[in-house]
Order: structure tokens, then sequence, then C-alpha cells
């Protein structure tokens, strides 16, 4: 059994059976963030608190990514094993626009608006063969 | 006190494999001091910038150590407009009479690979590949389309003017014109922009050359006139580049309040703009940027385009040398590309690419990570 480790404590909730993602909201002027920050972007206040932003939202924007990034890129992938991803903007019931990689990777898969359910994935295998688990988000199949 | 610019220098975009980034930078002033008709030692003070091939106040080892005031800067994709902005203000404020702008770069092929660090983000960002500015422009465009209704047509016409505008401009990177066809069926790369849409990381130097404009006619006899120079940064809800998210209420963009601050500063509107240069990164932004510089309502470029509004003979001729996308990037000399090709079209001195009809008025705006701005307004 390998051991699930996120990619960066802070993200999401893990483990967990329905993971949220994580945020910030200012506790002065309410506007959320993410990843969670301890200062506001919008009135520069240091009070903000830690919120879930939930594990739905709806595609904002979208578009694929259609060849292997450089550095600082770093997956278990080859030039020759990668397969191109999806990466939009999702707007989340929490009241923000997070960016992520979609896992819809095809523009017959992706339309504006479409509902998405939050994932956590292995992204990679670290050297002691842990997952390294990152957060994307899959199209919703079921109501 | 006015701020003119008697000189103008450019070395070749493109590839230029037997010289440093920094060599290019130094032939563009040599270029800009020869036909201001002064020399080195005459420099007062210099602004400049590059992003891969190093620090730019080096240039003095090639140049002259004159003792010069060297001011290094670095602004992403809008160094060039940011040292030329540093510039206006020196002149402005009466420290200086007369002084130099350069930028100059050599970057190696294929997509930039910024690193989150240097812009106050954590690795996983990167290294799950959300990166890229490449899709940011994707992603904007996108939604942009959608909004709009602009369609695939507006992006491939944007993409055959810049190959027609390059291959009349004797210092394009890209002289090969391209068919209608062969953009519209190029590789998709980030939906919905695709091979021949996008611009290429690259090399190349620019300069100029920045006096106090009651001197001017001490040194040329077609000096130009620089009336605004603005840089501004995002504002909290705009939608920019290397942004793990963004706020659900939608700002002005940076580019709209540049754009509009140079506006006031020289007291015209863009009705008034003979010649324009748009950051054209992609053909998605080149669109985007028309709307949010005043030259048009969002949603009007599809017909504009279809009426070739922007061609060279248009009424609203945009990027005359092919911009970014048949010049390619060389990140610290771009911004003063697009400034060296207003002078170019205001002096009258384009040859087969031209504009007609005596343009008095130019403009420029360029546009860099991590969401900020440059525009200048220049006139006869």
């Amino acid at each position: 059994m390998h051991t699930q480790i996120p990619i960066k404590e802070g993200l999401f909730t893990w483990p967990s059976s329905k993971p949220q993602l994580l945020g910030s909201r200012c506790s002065r002027c309410a506007e959320a963030t993410f990843p969670a920050q301890p200062d506001c972007r919008n009135c520069g206040s240091r009070e903000t608190h830690i919120v879930e932003l939930g594990d739905r939202g709806t595609l904002w924007t979208w578009t694929i990514q259609t060849f292997m990034p450089k550095q600082p890129y770093h997956s278990s992938e080859t030039e020759a094993t990668f397969a191109p991803y999806g990466v939009g903007y999702v707007e989340m019931p929490g009241g923000v626009r997070v960016e992520a990689r979609l896992q819809p990777n095809t523009a017959q898969q992706l339309k504006i608006g479409m509902p998405m359910q939050l994932a956590i994935i292995p992204f990679r295998s670290d050297e002691q063969g842990n997952d390294i688990m990152t957060f994307c988000f899959t199209a919703v199949t079921e109501e | 006190m006015d701020v003119a610019i008697i000189g103008i220098g450019l070395h070749r975009f493109g590839r230029s494999p037997d010289m440093s980034g920094m060599q290019q930078g130094a032939s563009a002033v040599r270029a800009a001091l020869a036909d201001a008709g002064l020399s080195w030692k005459d420099m007062q003070f210099a602004y400049g910038g590059s992003q891969d091939a190093g620090n730019a106040d080096s240039l003095v080892n090639e140049l002259g150590l004159t003792g010069l005031q060297f001011t290094n800067i670095w602004n992403g994709c809008a160094t060039g407009g940011s040292s030329l902005h540093a510039a206006y203000t020196a002149i402005k404020s009466g420290e200086y009479d007369l002084g130099v702008v350069v930028g100059f770069d050599k970057h190696p092929r294929g997509a930039f690979n910024p690193q989150p660090k240097d812009w106050g983000l954590d690795d996983w960002y990167g290294e799950t590949g959300l990166m890229l500015t490449t899709q940011f422009f994707a992603l904007k465009t996108q939604r942009y389309m959608h909004d709009h209704g602009i369609t695939e047509d507006a992006l491939i016409r944007v993409s055959e003017k810049a190959f027609t505008n390059g291959s009349l401009t004797p210092t394009a990177w890209r002289q090969q014109k391209l068919s209608y066809d062969e953009i519209a069926q190029s590789a998709m790369i980030s939906d919905p922009l695709r091979k021949y849409m996008f611009c290429s990381p690259a090399e190349g130097g620019a300069a100029l050359i920045i006096c106090n404009a009651e001197k001017a006619r001490q040194y040329s006899s077609k000096p130009l006139y620089l009336k605004a120079a603005a840089i501004r940064t995002r504002h909290y809800g705009s939608f920019e580049v290397f942004a793990p998210s963004q706020a659900m209420n939608v700002a002005d963009a940076p580019t709209v309040t540049a754009s509009k601050a140079a506006f006031e500063l020289a007291g015209i509107g863009p009705k008034d703009v003979d010649v324009i240069q748009l950051q054209d990164t992609d053909c998605g932004t080149e669109i985007i940027h028309m709307a949010e510089n005043g030259f048009c309502e969002h949603g009007e470029q599809e017909q504009l385009l279809r009426d070739g509004a922007t061609g060279i003979n248009g009424h609203l001729p945009i990027n005359t040398d092919g911009g970014c996308l048949a010049n390619g990037e060389p990140v610290g000399a771009s911004g003063l590309r697009q400034v060296y090709e207003i002078c170019v079209q205001l002096r009258g001195e384009g040859g087969a690419r031209q504009v007609g009809n005596n343009p008095k008025v130019g403009y420029t705006h360029v546009y860099g990570a991590p969401g900020l701005s440059g525009v200048t307004i220049i006139s006869k």
C-alpha cells in the first residue's frame, strides 16, 4: 500500500472521504482566496481565517495543455508518456474562482458553465514510492 | 519639461547565433546614437533591462566606462515600457537632459518556464503544470470569446495580418506570409490558440535616445515627442497571469487603467491616434487589448478584423511591423521595439509598411506578468 501524501499541506482536506478545497476568507471584507494566505489581497487586512471552499463548482474558462511543460513541471511522466491535460478556472460556492487541472482533456468534453467535481488524485511518485496527491476537477456525471 | 525622442536603434529580432544578448543591446545603442548623431560619452543617464541576457549596466564594458548613471530595470514583459517610463520621469523632473533607454534579450528555444518562487507562489503551482503564460492567454481568450461573441475567424485574421506585416519589415524575424488556411489548420497548442497564433521567445535589442524637448532641435531635425508614459499594475478582481485563484467581481485590467492615465496625460483620446502597437503575445490578447485600450468596444473586433481595419491600409493600423507574432519576444527589448516602430511610422520611414495619411500620433502598449501594463503616446 502506497502512502498518499498531499503535494502541499493546506490545499485540501486530506485524508477524507469527501475532500474539500481549502482557502482563506478575510474577517474584515469577507473576500475569499485560494490557496489560503495570512493577508487579504482585497483590503490588506491581516485577519483571515481558513475556510472550506467546497467540492463542486462551475467551469468559468478552460484550455488544454497539449505539450509537456518544462521544469518546474514535475510529474512522473516522460515526453513519451505525457498526456494532455485540461486547465481551467472553476467558480466555487465559497466565492472564488480556482485554477486547477481538469481531467477532461479534449475540447469536446469541456464547456463553459458545466458543473465540475473536485477529485484528489495521485500526481507523481516520490523516491520512496509514495503517491504525491494533488487536486483536480472532473466532469459531474450524475446528479 | 517635455520629453523628446531624438534617436532610435534596433538590433534585428530573431536569432543572432554569433552574438550574446548584451552585444545585441550594444548594437541597438550604437544604432540609436548614430541616428541621433551623438556618441556614448554624451549620455548622462541610462535605463535598461533584460530577462535572460545579463545585467544591463554591464553594457558599459562594451560602450565605454564614462561614469554615467545606469539603472537596471526588470518588470517582466513590460520591462521596456518601465525603462522608458523611468527615462521619461528623469527628463520631466529636470534632473537630466539627455540619456538612453535600452532593452535586449536572448532566450532559449521553447516556451518560457518561470519559477513560482520568483512570483511569490508555492512550488506545487509550477510542479502541477499550472504556471504557463500560454495557458493564461488561452484561458483569458476562451472566456473573452464566450462573453463577447468573438470567433476563431478573428484569431486567424490577426495572425494573417501579423505575418503579412512581418513580410514587409526587413528587421522582422518571421518574414514569410501565411495563408488563412495554413493558420486555421496549424496545430492546436492551447485551445483556442493554435501554433501560428502565439509569439515565440527570441533575441534582439532596441534603444532610444531621449532628451529634454527644449533642446531636441539642437540634436535632431526630426524629433518626436513622448506625450505620455504610464505604468499600472493590476487591481483586485482583474484576471491576470500567475493567479492560482481570482476574485468573483471583475475589475478593469491594468491595460485599461494605464491607457486612461496615458490619454489623460496627453490630453487626447483614442480617436486621435493614427498608428498603434499593442502587446500581441498571441492573437487573443491583441483582440482583447484593442478594446482594453479604448480603440473599440468589446465585441466589435470581429467586424473590424473582417473589414481589414487593423491592417496597414485600414483606419486602425495595429502592429505594422508584425508585432510580437512576427518579431518574437525578447522580453527586455520587446516594449522598446514597439516604440521604435511607432517612431519609424511617424517619421514616414516605414517603406513598404508605411501607413498612409501622414500619421501624427502613435500609441504603444505592453503587458507583462504578473499583471502590469505600460502605455506611451508619441506625437510629431
